[in-house]
């Protein structure tokens, strides 16, 4: 058996939240250990966010390639494109492989010792990696979370997760997408792109559950104009011959053809398999509880990230990361984001920050609420997106902005103002008072404002 | 929009002038109809004025410690529709009759401009609202951290910007501001601080009224011992017996027995002396004054017609009193019309006091602390309850003989308690 190591922190995840926590600790100089299984990086980097944006974009201008080829209203005449599935694959990964190379540079630049295995927890204060046992002063569990599988519809052969979805070797005829939350309409949009037929079956009535109605009608509208079939109110019983068995809210049986099935019903905290429960820490739900400082109801064992729970969000998980790592240095610091945001990125985009007015009203707020549309914004006219707007939601007491929401083509990038004016406490005057560069999608944050004060200029 | 101007108010009496002793709104602050704006103080009482109207303050009409004619421009509150002032060119200030107490110099009207107004469907953007409590308090990252780092909890702090968002500024504010004297170290740094206090309100009215009984009153103090052992057994005995059912006596309401029959053969101590008049009124009722420390100050409520009512019920009204004085409830009547007053500091009452006389009173007993003591009696020291009463006169009025005989009189009521209850 290999000598004992001995660290000051151990942390179980390459991902977002265990990578930036690794850094950031090299950074105040403590000595860390790093552990990862698989890929530097995380989900995020390897099959989440970043490679699903790169097949987005591949699909993306496949799809615009062709609607010029059929005569678009642009004036670019070309034939018709064929798509080479295998280059495009490998462009994607060009730039995983990239990020993670970044990931694993930015470490050993910062010291961090880098553990290639898999950690099974021995106590709080000990972790084996296969004969390699580490023992630290903290533990951070970092690990992250797995795809939520079906029981009637168990991985392999055609029925895959994201993570395959990713990594095609070929297209399918037809792809049924169980789920209709963010990540199956990510990719099944993409699929469609690329030229594939796709399904959606969805348990519940609506796409994007978690998003409002209002917000989520331009992406309804997307499905529609591309074709994708949707089954809402449909539940899953399982895929036999080449068909999904569907039941629909009536209780009838109904047969879904499909030669590829991707399952996308949500993402789960990674508790099992390295041994956690030995520890008996405190859960919240599926997920390890923590507090304000991210610390476990252990002492000096830490969790960020997916494994705490929802949101599950790259960018979350990397503050926790940070913050985590300041305070085993000593520091007081305390996880309170005034706002954290979300983005989908369908078709088109969506991005979330605050509340919503209807959370808003639940919190006994007394709101204005009011939108713009980007069918006045001259902008989204230039980028053909005519559907879509931003919404502010602000207390009609003091003005101060409590939430955002907006949907529309690349509104993903006005993430970074609203959740800014969000943490600056900003008030309705302040938004309608910064002057928004022309021609930006950003003036409707600004117009979103003025109207709530009553004076939008450009409606 | 229109302006409503609230002037000072007539509170009676025949008074001119009032002083401000406090704003409770700022400019920019939106008021409700009834909510109170200000204190206002006579010679006699604090009057709290409300706003009739509901609207955003625009103007204040004065400082805090200034005396303001009745009549002149009290405050200005933009309202909902028209109002009850046509703008004039010249706003107030002429009604102003003092010079503000304060030593900061500031125009008498502390005058903002009001919020903008906007197109109109909404209204303009309040001006920061103090936080209700259990609201998040609203900061930048940035602050949030420093005040973490300072191990400032934010929620403490009062935010100046929009919003009611907590700054940079206010931060330091929070941090800089002086800490009670109790939690600084005891440090041997000389220290070149000081602090200036404007002597307003009920201070400057104590000021005024003790310079005023010390110039004009030719003050005496006699100071005797009373035996108060049987006093205090009876005074427990009663409370055992019937403490469930009356309440509590304390000695104060048994004081006011014994002033109430000593004051019977002593009548020319039961007066009043107007020294600018010449004429002295000798009571037939007696209103003991019972001098009393509020938060900002003395007061004295006044327990009305002593004489005519039993031992629990002069308990329960100098209970009364003494917390309406203490809370600034206490009416103008309440507050004046004593014949004689009686004062005490219970446990911190000390050996022995020289009591200012409550003009134009002729007489006040001070009452000093109760101890046991070894006293000699019947040539055997023996363990007795034992307390002084310092008591001050008005010698223009009132002989030392006189004033001797009526401290013995009470010493011996007090010392022989059944007699307190002979008709």
């Amino acid at each position: 058996m290999a000598e004992i190591l001995k660290t000051t922190l151990l942390i179980i995840g390459g991902g977002p939240g265990g990578y930036v926590a690794a850094i950031r600790a090299g950074q105040l100089g403590i000595p860390t250990v790093l552990v990862e299984g698989q890929a530097l990086g995380g989900t995020c980097l390897n099959v989440g966010c970043i490679p699903s944006k790169a097949l987005i974009h591949v699909a993306e201008h496949f799809h615009q390639a062709q609607r010029q080829a059929e005569h678009g209203e642009l004036g670019i005449d070309h034939s018709a494109p064929t798509l080479d599935l295998a280059r495009s694959v490998a462009w994607k990964d060009g730039i995983v492989e990239r990020l993670t190379g970044g990931v694993a540079a930015l470490l050993k630049k910062h010291k961090v010792q880098v553990i290639h295995g898999w950690a099974q927890i021995v106590d709080g204060k000990t972790v084996a990696v296969g004969e390699q046992r580490i023992h630290c002063e903290h533990l951070l569990l970092a690990s992250g979370s797995s795809n939520v599988e079906l029981p009637m519809l168990r991985l392999g052969d055609a029925v895959i997760s994201s993570t395959e979805a990713l990594t095609p070797a070929s297209l399918p005829q037809h792809l049924l997408v169980v789920g209709a939350g963010y990540i199956g309409l990510e990719l099944g949009i993409a699929y469609r792109k690329l030229g594939v037929q796709v399904s959606v079956v969805e348990t519940r009535e609506r796409i994007l559950p978690s998003y409002d109605a209002e917000l989520t009608a331009p992406v309804a509208d997307t499905l529609k104009t591309l074709g994708i079939g949707l089954h809402l109110g449909h539940s899953v019983e399982g895929y036999e011959d080449g068909a999904l068995r569907l039941r629909n809210g009536a209780g009838e049986q109904l047969q879904l053809a499909g030669d590829r099935v991707l399952v996308a019903v949500g993402r789960r905290p990674r508790t099992h398999g390295f041994n956690l429960e030995s520890l008996q820490l405190r859960m919240n739900g599926p997920a390890v509880a923590v507090d304000e400082r991210c610390q476990t109801s252990m002492r000096n064992v830490w969790a960020i990230g997916d494994v705490t729970g929802e949101p599950m969000l790259a960018h979350r998980a990397m503050a926790q990361g940070e913050l985590v790592a300041e305070v085993i240095a000593g520091k007081p610091r305390r996880f309170q984001p005034a706002a954290i945001a979300a983005v989908c990125f369908t078709d088109p985009e969506l991005v979330v920050a605050g509340l919503t007015p209807e959370q808003a009203t639940a919190q006994g707020l007394d709101c204005l609420v009011a939108q713009f549309p980007f069918a006045a914004n001259g902008r989204a006219m230039t980028l053909e997106s005519r559907s879509g707007f931003v919404r502010v939601v602000a207390r009609r007491d003091n003005h101060l902005v409590v939430g955002w929401q907006a949907v529309g083509v690349a509104v993903s990038e006005l993430s970074t103002a609203f959740a800014q004016s969000l943490e600056m406490g900003a008030c309705l005057e302040d938004i309608a008072g910064t002057i928004h560069a022309h021609p930006t999608l950003g003036e409707a944050v600004q117009e979103a404002a003025l109207r709530a004060l009553g004076h939008a200029l450009h409606l | 929009m229109g302006t409503h101007v609230i002037k000072m108010p007539d509170i009676g009496e025949g008074i001119a002038q009032v002083e401000l002793v406090e704003w409770f709104v700022k400019v920019g602050d939106v008021v409700g109809e009834d909510q109170v704006v200000a204190d206002v103080m006579t010679d006699k009482a604090t009057v709290e004025i409300p706003s009739p109207v509901s609207g955003t303050v625009l103007a204040l009409g004065g400082q805090p410690g200034e005396v303001m004619a009745v009549g002149s421009e009290l405050i200005r509150i933009e309202v909902e529709g028209s109002g009850n002032h046509v703008d004039s060119p010249t706003p107030i200030a002429q009604a102003t009759v003092a010079e503000p107490a304060t030593s900061t110099p500031t125009a008498a009207m502390q005058g903002a401009p009001a919020p903008h107004t906007t197109a109109a469907t909404t209204a303009p953007a309040p001006a920061a609202a103090a936080r209700q409590p259990g609201e998040k308090p609203l900061a930048s990252p940035a602050v949030r951290k420093r005040a973490l780092e300072a191990g400032v909890e934010l929620r403490y702090v009062p935010g100046s910007g929009p919003a009611g968002r907590i700054l940079h500024e206010d931060l330091d504010a929070f941090l800089h501001a002086p800490k009670s004297a109790d939690l600084r170290p005891a440090g041997q740094a000389r220290r070149t601080d000081s602090e200036q206090i404007a002597v307003i309100g009920l201070r400057r009215k104590i000021a005024e009224r003790m310079q005023d009984a010390k110039r004009r009153v030719a003050h005496f103090s006699y100071v005797e011992e009373v035996d108060v052992t049987q006093l205090e057994a009876l005074r427990q005995q009663l409370n055992q017996q019937y403490g469930q059912q009356r309440g509590k006596l304390t000695l104060l309401p048994l004081l006011v027995r014994a002033l109430v029959v000593a004051l019977r053969d002593f009548p020319q101590i039961n007066a009043t002396y107007d020294d600018q008049a010449q004429v002295i009124t000798r009571h037939g009722a007696v209103h003991v004054g019972i001098a009393t420390q509020g938060d900002n100050g003395l007061m004295v409520p006044v327990l009305r017609h002593a004489e005519a009512a039993g031992l629990w019920d002069n308990a329960q009204e100098i209970i009364r009193l003494a917390q309406a004085a203490r809370s600034n409830k206490a009416s103008r009547e309440e507050l004046s019309g004593s014949t004689i007053t009686l004062t005490s500091l219970g446990a911190l009452g000390g050996i022995a006091s020289t009591p200012v006389v409550n003009t134009p009173e002729v007489a006040i007993v001070g009452v000093n602390r109760m101890v046991e003591r070894a006293v000699v009696v019947n040539g055997q020291i023996v363990v007795r309850t034992m307390m002084n009463l310092s008591s001050s006169f008005d010698h223009r009025v009132v002989d030392g003989m006189d004033a001797a005989s009526f401290i013995q009189a009470v010493r011996r009521l007090l010392e022989q308690p059944a007699c307190l209850f002979v008709e």
